[in-house]
């Protein structure tokens, strides 16, 4: 029996990403790379690491194989511990019968008992989804101070973007007077971050109350703060002002590796007293040749560069051979890209190969109906083939030859 | 090779003084090597790649660099419950020394030998750079029924303390054992990886130590020449042996070329370190790197040209780095010229300046220093 733990995290990493495609076939959104080195779910993890939480359930549910590897015993991120650590919980079998998360509420009632082991008096609820550096410890402190029964993150988004976001309308207190989720005309312009604390009493109350409604679609958002609310719980939102960004689509991830490059974004990851962990693979500094042009780009160790790269993020374990070259570009690791060939506006995951002569992707500015034009996607260990071509915008998750 | 079979013995600082730059602060073991490594990570991982998992690792003085780097041995795979790591500084009794050299630390670590339950004892230095299985040498060892194995190279002797030299036979049996004298002519030399019968070491060991005599190469090996079937087995691969601040340099030079780096660095026998976490590094708008290796962490706005940049290095807009080592966490502000100097850790090197060696005799500044 573990000891009385003050705040916990639970980590809602089931999801499956499904509008990042070929990406997700096979692993789970959070453990989508990023950032040249890391996986999504390192930013929660380390998040929760910085901010003296070190106790983490990590719900996974949908192809979850590589994200347990990945998490092992949370080492990387100083989360191997006697007396907490991470914990990886996936749906199992109980006398009821076997049933899978049916939802983020339900995901965290169906682990209730984990929860009651550690006796927290409160619970951290993330997703991961998203890329941001948070100090949760803020966050608790203000919980606190408003003796509230759930708090909120939120986020002030462009007024045009809001009707994407579970929006909430405070009053002067911060208190939340109103949700909306999605809304067609939005009264603010304050978007849920997808983070919540609470009181772990309370919370636990709702969820049985949660599951026992029949016409509960079991999620927070949905369902089960909105329950809160019509009972007049305090619910207070927690304002953050940092880079947060949400890496569900295509062309979000691709803009979120390449802000990395942008210097007036918000988001310093050399930052030594925020920093971000990750499993490290076990490869030399990389090596760029005499031929090379390396310019505005993120390189990581294991690679050998011979070709050209600009505006690009490259994650470890990457060969670019001569004369290929690679413009605003995503490639992932373990990655060839093979002599002539050519990458533009892409993302190459991992370990696929484009093979000489090969074009992905193109330049929004060569393309002649700017509607068909995107970035282009080649899939996990997928070959591209000698002079082959992949469109701007298109997905493939077979060779092509 | 069977599990807990060899006992792995690493010497940590039997040759410093060759190395005197990098070696006033630390041990040999824990000098930085080739953008992120610290030369005892390639016989260490050389251990653990064979299925040596009980290492110990002798040292004598200003170890803290090499204690903080290898931890526990988590790095390694070699956080065990049965055998793991174990670091041997000098343990003062009346009859053990202070590992002043080889034969006096083998035989104050005596107790630790006596409690492993290997059958062989692989020793091993940490001024040789190699990516080497040492399970092929015990096969040898075997095959040959030899009571000590030397690794040896062919080529120039480096310039070491009693370095040891010889003539192989066909079937690979030494013979004109001697002490290298100076030498220009391409010589067998050992590159101080021996590996014998546990038992055999104890007794050698305690018999040099009985008759107050101290040196290995001459009192253990040369003296028992005769009396004992000692082979040579010859390293393949990269190998590269540190006998000077200049030979420290050309071996990490010879890196930059990339059919010697995959030598070093093969895949299926990798050489572990221990994780900085940093991110990787940022090449910015006209930065200019022409044949180096770079680590991660670095922030680039300069020219770099045949260099090795350790982990978290900043190069400054307008800079010139050529030739060079620069080491964890050197700052080389905008509009330095650098060609030919390897700066320790933590180093800056402030707006404007200039410096340079020359490639027979690079320019070494010491840890932490600003210019």
């Amino acid at each position: 029996m573990a000891g009385k733990t003050e705040c916990i995290a639970m980590l809602l990493a089931g999801g499956q990403g499904s509008r990042l495609g070929v990406l997700t076939k096979k692993i789970a959104k959070p453990a989508v790379p990023y950032g040249g080195k890391y996986r999504i779910i390192d930013f929660p993890l380390s998040n929760c690491v910085n901010s003296g939480i070190y106790t983490v359930g990590v719900l996974t549910q949908y192809q979850p194989l590589e994200l347990n590897e990945y998490i092992g015993d949370g080492r990387p991120w100083d989360l191997d511990r006697a007396n907490g650590g991470v914990h990886i919980l996936s749906p199992y079998q109980q006398i009821k019968g076997t049933a899978w998360y049916k939802n983020t509420a339900n995901a965290i009632y169906q682990n209730i008992n984990f929860i009651d082991r550690y006796d927290p008096e409160y619970v951290l609820i993330l997703s991961g989804d998203h890329i941001y550096k948070m100090d949760y410890s803020k966050m608790l402190a203000y919980h606190k101070e408003k003796d509230a029964a759930c708090t909120i993150a939120s986020l002030e988004v462009p007024w045009e973007e809001a009707p994407r976001f579970g929006i909430m309308v405070t009053n002067d207190d911060n208190s939340i007077k109103e949700f909306q989720e999605k809304p067609k005309e939005p009264k603010s312009n304050k978007a849920s971050m997808g983070v919540y604390i609470f009181s772990w009493q309370k919370l636990r109350q709702y969820l049985i109350e949660d599951e026992n409604n029949e016409n509960s679609g079991n999620d927070f958002g949905h369902d089960l703060i909105p329950a809160m609310h019509a009972n007049n719980e305090r619910l207070f939102a927690y304002h953050f002002d940092g880079y947060w960004k949400d890496v569900g689509t295509i062309d979000s991830l691709w803009e979120a590796n390449l802000d990395l490059l942008n210097p007036n974004v918000d988001l310093d990851l050399s930052d030594t007293t925020w920093k971000i962990y990750s499993r490290s693979p076990v490869a030399p500094p990389h090596y760029v040749s005499e031929k090379s042009v390396v310019q505005n780009s993120i390189v990581s160790q294991g690679s050998t560069i011979e070709g050209s790269v600009e505006y690009s993020v490259l994650f470890p374990n990457i060969t670019v051979e001569e004369d290929a070259v690679i413009y605003d570009s995503i490639i992932m690791p373990g990655s060839v890209i093979k002599k002539g060939a050519t990458v533009q506006y892409a993302i190459i995951a991992e370990n696929a190969v484009v093979e000489e002569g090969a074009v992905v992707g193109e330049r929004p500015e060569q393309t002649e109906n700017l509607d068909d034009w995107g970035v282009a996607v080649v899939g996990p260990n997928v070959k591209v083939g000698k002079n082959c071509k992949v469109k701007p915008k298109e997905m493939i998750s077979e060779d092509r030859v | 090779m069977r599990a807990n079979e060899v006992l792995g013995i690493v010497f940590s600082n039997a040759y410093d003084k060759v190395l005197k730059e990098l070696c006033e602060i630390r041990t040999m073991g824990s000098v930085p090597f080739c953008g992120r490594y610290r030369l005892i990570d390639f016989t260490l991982s050389n251990m653990v790649n064979s299925g040596v998992s009980n290492v110990g690792i002798i040292t004598k003085e200003h170890y803290q660099s090499l204690m903080d780097h290898v931890g526990t041995g988590r790095a390694w795979d070699l956080s065990r419950k049965n055998g793991g790591m174990v670091l041997l500084p000098p343990f003062n009794t009346a009859t053990a020394g202070k590992n002043e050299n080889k034969v006096q630390a083998l035989n104050g670590i005596s107790s630790f030998i006596q409690g492993s339950k290997a059958e062989y004892v692989i020793m091993t230095d940490c001024n040789v750079v190699s990516n080497f299985n040492y399970n092929d040498m015990l096969e040898f060892h075997k095959e040959k029924d030899a009571d000590i194995t030397i690794a040896y190279a062919h080529g120039k002797a480096p310039k070491l303390p009693d370095l040891l030299t010889f003539n192989v036979e066909g079937d690979g049996k030494l013979s004109k054992l001697a002490i290298a004298s100076e030498t220009d002519k391409e010589v067998n030399y050992s590159i101080d990886t021996i590996l014998i019968k546990k038992e055999l070491l104890e007794e050698l060991i305690h018999d040099v130590v009985s008759q107050n005599k101290e040196l290995f190469e001459r009192d253990v090996i040369l003296a028992n020449a005769d009396k004992l079937k000692i082979y040579g087995y010859k390293v393949e691969g990269f190998t590269g042996v540190i006998d000077s601040l200049l030979s420290y340099y050309n071996l990490n030079m010879s890196l930059l070329a990339p059919e010697k780096c995959r030598q070093l660095f093969d895949q299926n026998a990798p050489v572990y370190t221990k994780v900085r976490d940093d991110m990787p590094t940022i090449y910015g708008l006209g930065s200019q790197v022409k044949n180096s290796l770079i680590a991660d962490g670095c922030i680039i706005d300069g020219e770099v040209e045949n260099c090795i940049l350790f982990r978290g290095v900043h190069i400054g807009k307008g800079a010139k780095v050529s030739n060079s080592i620069i080491m964890q966490g050197t700052v080389i502000e905008d509009d330095v010229t650098l060609d030919c100097v390897i700066t320790d850790k933590n180093v800056t090197v402030s707006k404007g300046k200039s410096l340079s060696g020359v490639k027979n005799y690079p320019v070494c500044i010491g840890k932490g220093i600003v210019i």
